[in-house]
């Protein structure tokens, strides 16, 4: 005990003295010969000696050492014609702004024919991220401490598992503390230690299940057999973890096409108006994202937020136009309708093509909307998938209150189930008409919103989803919101299940075969609408 | 001056009156050609409406840019060149009945066109019956040669094979994901990779896993979460991927989300350029890798004067340039050249003239035509950086010679194709010595009648 804490101590004060070590560096600027010679060794051909003068950059114990590894890392550390080494602060377009790698002074805007990267490829990716974190694990920022932690699961070998002892031991941050003492377990178990199997038991990091089933094929048998035992109890945790993932990835699947059919299950399933051009009305929403974007650049987030409202007012617009100016002449005549609004789905399209481009937009993520929910090392749930499946869940909620609670439901009731009727009661049946359109429209252009979020913005965005679209409407039963949240659900749910043992194709085919038997069945969809509604 | 003119000989003025006589006959004759002649018509078969208009909409404005700049040199043969433009919108039956009226209706003299394998497959039997000629700039599955098109894109050994070489000798990469989208190129070169892998590397059944999607997929949680776990086992795991078109933006998207970094897990893929990227948000995917024959980061002045022209002739200072772009750049050139060769814009006469024809390439090189009717080009290995460009990470030592037939294959292993006299064919089997005795390519009809 006492040997440990002298060595603890040791290590402190060593760690102490390459602080100040630094400290005194950063006072002194005469060896920026020194740090030249540093960042001219990177600039060589074979990525093995980059490797090297990336190590000699870690070792020299300069502070913007991990400026330009990072720099690196991000491919913005970059060497003039002339011979001085710079750092690009922005690299999009012909011209770059840069710095200079050693004062960090601006130097203004450089061409590109005039700057030449230091390449790096993964294996040095690797290293670097790797280097970065050794560094990082002394930072004062705990978040800069966690990841480096993290990323040292997997990464220690025998050296660093010494380095790391003591800083375990010091560590303030619990989650440090666990992450770093199970990095040296999986060195040590992978070396046939019992005490690094026993720390490892339960984890399910992937790392930790490698090591585990190298301990498992070790030559001491009490070792092997408790690896062993270890791994089984953690194929049964990862059996659960996937059966929770496949359900989260099923309503996930399950909440775009709701999103989809939502609109739909309004201009045709009420209203009863075939309108092929679905798909192009959330087009219109998507571009609506990505012109928001546009407006405001750097704030992609608001521009987000800003485009739910523009979106359904786009795609409202737009649908009320359709409405107005062909639909209302093709009343009670469904061929016509499937036709002509196919015809102006093809137009909305070629539209896009050439006032826009025939290029996908890139429609940029917001920071809060990338990356997963961490829940546990096996289980991790997308956040932009999280946020879709909200939304998909209020604008549901929304439409029912719309349907249920307000005078416009109310007369949308009325009109489908017996138009003559409602207008002798002096409902005026044509603005609940365009009313009516407006709102499905307006919904397909909140589905194309959250789309933007998930797949390519383009003319043959709503092509891919038209057909989803009426499959759940009408599986769900038509003129049924309930129908279609059920359908679109269980139907994503389905796909899911089937997808990891059918493959993709087959599962698509499995479930639409399924969709043509039920129907068959029950030609009425899932929940058929019953007494006067239905006659309608 | 003065002692120049008293030492001019009279005998050498006489020289260069006629030497003046005849220019002017010439140039008057020149003319006379040209003026009776119509311009030279090329022909553009690009779809510019439907689902491929994102791709093949810039290689219909490249050929434009290609003939407007050999106009302003003067043409060709002192013509000038036209352009007849037509739409096949994305429909392959469209691709033949337009090829047909390019060159039955507008007479053109060359084609270029098609990006699909399917719509190649469409069009190959109109150009065959009417003795066209057709510049095909798109990677493809090999395994065809014919005498009426030249493939001036990458063969499955001037990309796949040269990829997946690059992932096990410099990566060190032991398993393999194969993802593809469900139609005849990615089916072909999984095969042909398969095949190579286990043969020549001996890459066990079980590290090569193979994955099929429909066409503009955009559900990627299972397959993705599947890839993850596949690369959990171990070995260092790559992903193979030759996902078409649409499909790949929300394949790298889900990628990224689900934490897949291209340290972990890389994906090397055939079908994404520049142009696929300018529609993505490629911070996540910084590491990833393509392999092409031309990035627009190659490095020559050639390609920073083609670059320029390219956004003179858009007005878009962000558009970008690709592979297929250079390959008919190069095609263009090759045609210009064999013209010139031959003296006439005849289909036969080019059609022999261009065997051997030599032209730059915009990476430095030349590309040369093979007899097979496929190019030599440099293999480059780029990883995706986070402006859309890729960095050029490996390149092939010297030019690749494009094969029609794969050597991996074992009904094409013994085939190979040879347009010069005497052999003339496209699939000649040097085992039994006869032209036609092919069964890949019944193989491959059969595959895409499927």
């Amino acid at each position: 005990m006492r040997r440990f804490l002298s060595l603890g101590l040791l290590c402190l004060m060593l760690l102490g003295t390459a602080l100040t070590a630094q400290a005194q560096s950063s006072s002194s600027t005469p060896d920026d010969q020194a740090a030249l010679a540093l960042l001219t060794a990177l600039d060589v051909d074979s990525y093995r000696d980059k490797g090297d003068a990336i190590t000699a950059i870690l070792q020299s114990d300069d502070e913007r050492a991990r400026d330009w590894l990072q720099a690196l890392l991000d491919g913005r550390l970059q060497r003039t014609d002339d011979g001085r080494f710079v750092l690009v602060l922005d690299n999009r377009g012909r011209d770059w702004p840069v710095a200079d790698a050693l004062t960090n002074e601006p130097l203004g805007d450089m061409s590109r024919r005039d700057l030449d990267r230091i390449g790096i490829n993964n294996a040095l990716r690797n290293q670097l991220r790797s280097a970065i974190a050794v560094v990082d694990l002394y930072s004062p920022n705990v978040e800069r401490r966690r990841t480096s932690a993290d990323r040292l699961l997997g990464e220690v070998d025998g050296e660093l598992a010494e380095t790391l002892a003591p800083v375990i031991a010091d560590a303030e941050d619990e989650y440090v503390r666990t992450r770093l003492a199970q990095a040296v377990a999986i060195y040590r178990a992978e070396q046939g230690d019992m005490a690094g199997v026993e720390a490892l038991t339960g984890s399910l990091h992937p790392r930790a299940r490698v090591a585990l089933g190298r301990a498992a094929n070790s030559d001491d048998a009490v070792v092997a057999d408790a690896a062993t035992a270890a791994l089984a109890g953690i194929e049964q945790q990862l059996k659960i973890n996937r059966g929770l993932e496949t359900l989260y990835f099923g309503l996930s699947l399950g909440s775009v096409l709701v999103l989809a059919a939502i609109g739909l299950a309004i201009t045709f399933g009420v209203m009863g108006v075939i309108n092929m051009a679905h798909g192009e009305l959330m087009m219109l929403g998507a571009y609506t994202t990505w012109m928001m974007q546009q407006l405001l650049p750097g704030q992609p987030g608001l521009a987000l937020i800003l485009s739910i409202p523009a979106g359904f007012m786009v795609a409202a617009l737009v649908g009320i136009a359709i409405e107005r100016g062909v639909i209302q002449f093709l009343k009670g005549r469904p061929l016509e309708t499937l036709l002509a609004t196919f015809g102006i789905s093809l137009i909305l399209q070629q539209l896009v093509r050439t006032v826009i481009s025939p290029l996908n937009r890139t429609v940029v993520t917001p920071e809060w909307m990338s990356g997963s929910l961490v829940i546990n090392d096996a289980l991790s749930l997308t956040l932009n998938r999280m946020y879709v499946l909200g939304f998909a869940l209020v604008v549901f909620a929304a439409l029912m209150l719309i349907m249920r609670r307000t005078r416009l439901g109310l007369e949308v009731r009325a009109v489908t189930q017996n138009r003559a009727m409602a207008r002798s009661m002096g409902i005026r049946a044509t603005r609940v008409d365009i009313m009516t359109f407006a709102l499905g429209s307006g919904v397909a252009g909140l589905a194309g919103v959250a789309l933007s979020q998930l797949t390519n913005v383009g003319p043959n965005l709503g092509q891919n989803y038209i057909i989803d679209s009426f499959m759940v409407v009408v599986f769900g039963g038509v003129g049924n919101l309930w129908g279609t949240l059920v359908a679109g659900l269980s139907l994503g749910v389905i796909n899911q299940v089937l997808e990891p043992w059918a493959g993709a194709v087959l599962a698509k085919i499995i479930v639409l075969v399924f969709i043509i038997l039920f129907i068959q069945k029950r030609p009425r969809g899932l929940f058929p609408q019953k007494g006067r509604a239905a006659e309608g | 001056m003065t002692t120049l003119q008293r030492k001019t000989h009279p005998r050498t003025l006489s020289r260069f009156a006629t030497a003046l006589i005849t220019a002017a006959v010439i140039s008057a004759s020149a003319q006379a050609v040209a003026q009776d002649d119509d311009p030279i018509k090329v022909g553009i078969l690009h779809s510019l409406s439907g689902t491929m208009a994102i791709s093949e909409s810039t290689l219909k404005d490249t050929v434009e840019m290609l003939i407007e700049q050999q106009n302003e040199a003067g043409g060709l043969l002192g013509r000038q060149i036209e352009a007849v433009v037509v739409d096949p919108a994305s429909n392959w039956p469209l691709f033949a009945e337009r090829a047909r009226e390019l060159l039955a209706q507008e007479e053109v003299d060359v084609i270029f066109g098609n990006w699909t394998s399917v719509s190649r497959k469409a069009v190959l039997p109109v150009v065959e019956e009417l003795n066209g000629l057709l510049f095909y700039p798109v990677q493809y599955e090999g395994e065809e040669s014919s005498e009426n098109v030249f493939y001036t894109g990458a063969a499955p050994n001037q990309q796949a094979i040269p990829a997946v070489e690059y992932l096990i000798n410099e990566v060190g990469i032991e398993r393999f994901a194969l993802i593809g989208t469900d139609y005849v190129y990615p089916r072909t070169t999984n095969r042909i990779l398969e095949a190579f892998l286990k043969d020549e590397h001996g890459v066990a059944e079980e590290d090569i896993m193979v994955n099929y999607t429909p066409f503009g997929h955009s559900d990627w949680q299972n397959i993705v979460s599947e890839i993850r776990r596949f690369g959990e086992e171990g070995k260092p795991t790559a992903v193979i991927s030759t996902i078409n078109g649409d499909a790949n933006v929300p394949f790298y998207r889900e990628l990224a989300n689900q934490g897949i970094d291209a340290a972990d897990i890389p994906v090397i893929a055939f079908s994404v350029g520049e142009q696929e990227l300018s529609g993505i948000d490629t911070a996540p995917l910084v590491g990833h890798l393509a392999a092409w024959n031309y990035f627009m980061s190659v490095d020559t002045d050639a390609n920073y004067d083609f670059i320029d022209a390219w956004i003179e002739h858009t007005g878009d200072e962000m558009s970008v340039t690709n592979d297929p772009m250079e390959a008919h750049y190069i095609g263009f050139n090759m045609w210009a050249e064999a013209v010139r060769k031959a003296g006439t814009t005849d289909v036969d006469a080019v059609k022999d003239a261009i065997i051997g024809v030599t032209v730059p390439n915009l990476s430095g090189g030349y590309a040369a035509m093979m007899p097979n009717h496929h190019i030599t080009k440099p293999v480059l290995i780029g990883e995706v950086q986070d402006n859309g460009q890729f960095d050029i990470v490996w390149q092939t030592p010297s030019t690749v010679a494009g094969d029609a037939w794969s050597d991996y294959l074992p009904g094409s292993r013994d085939l190979i194709a040879d347009w010069r006299k005497p052999m003339e064919c496209g699939n000649f089997n040097v085992v039994n010595g006869s032209c036609g005795g092919s069964t890949a390519a019944e193989e491959a009809e059969a595959a895409l009648a499927e």
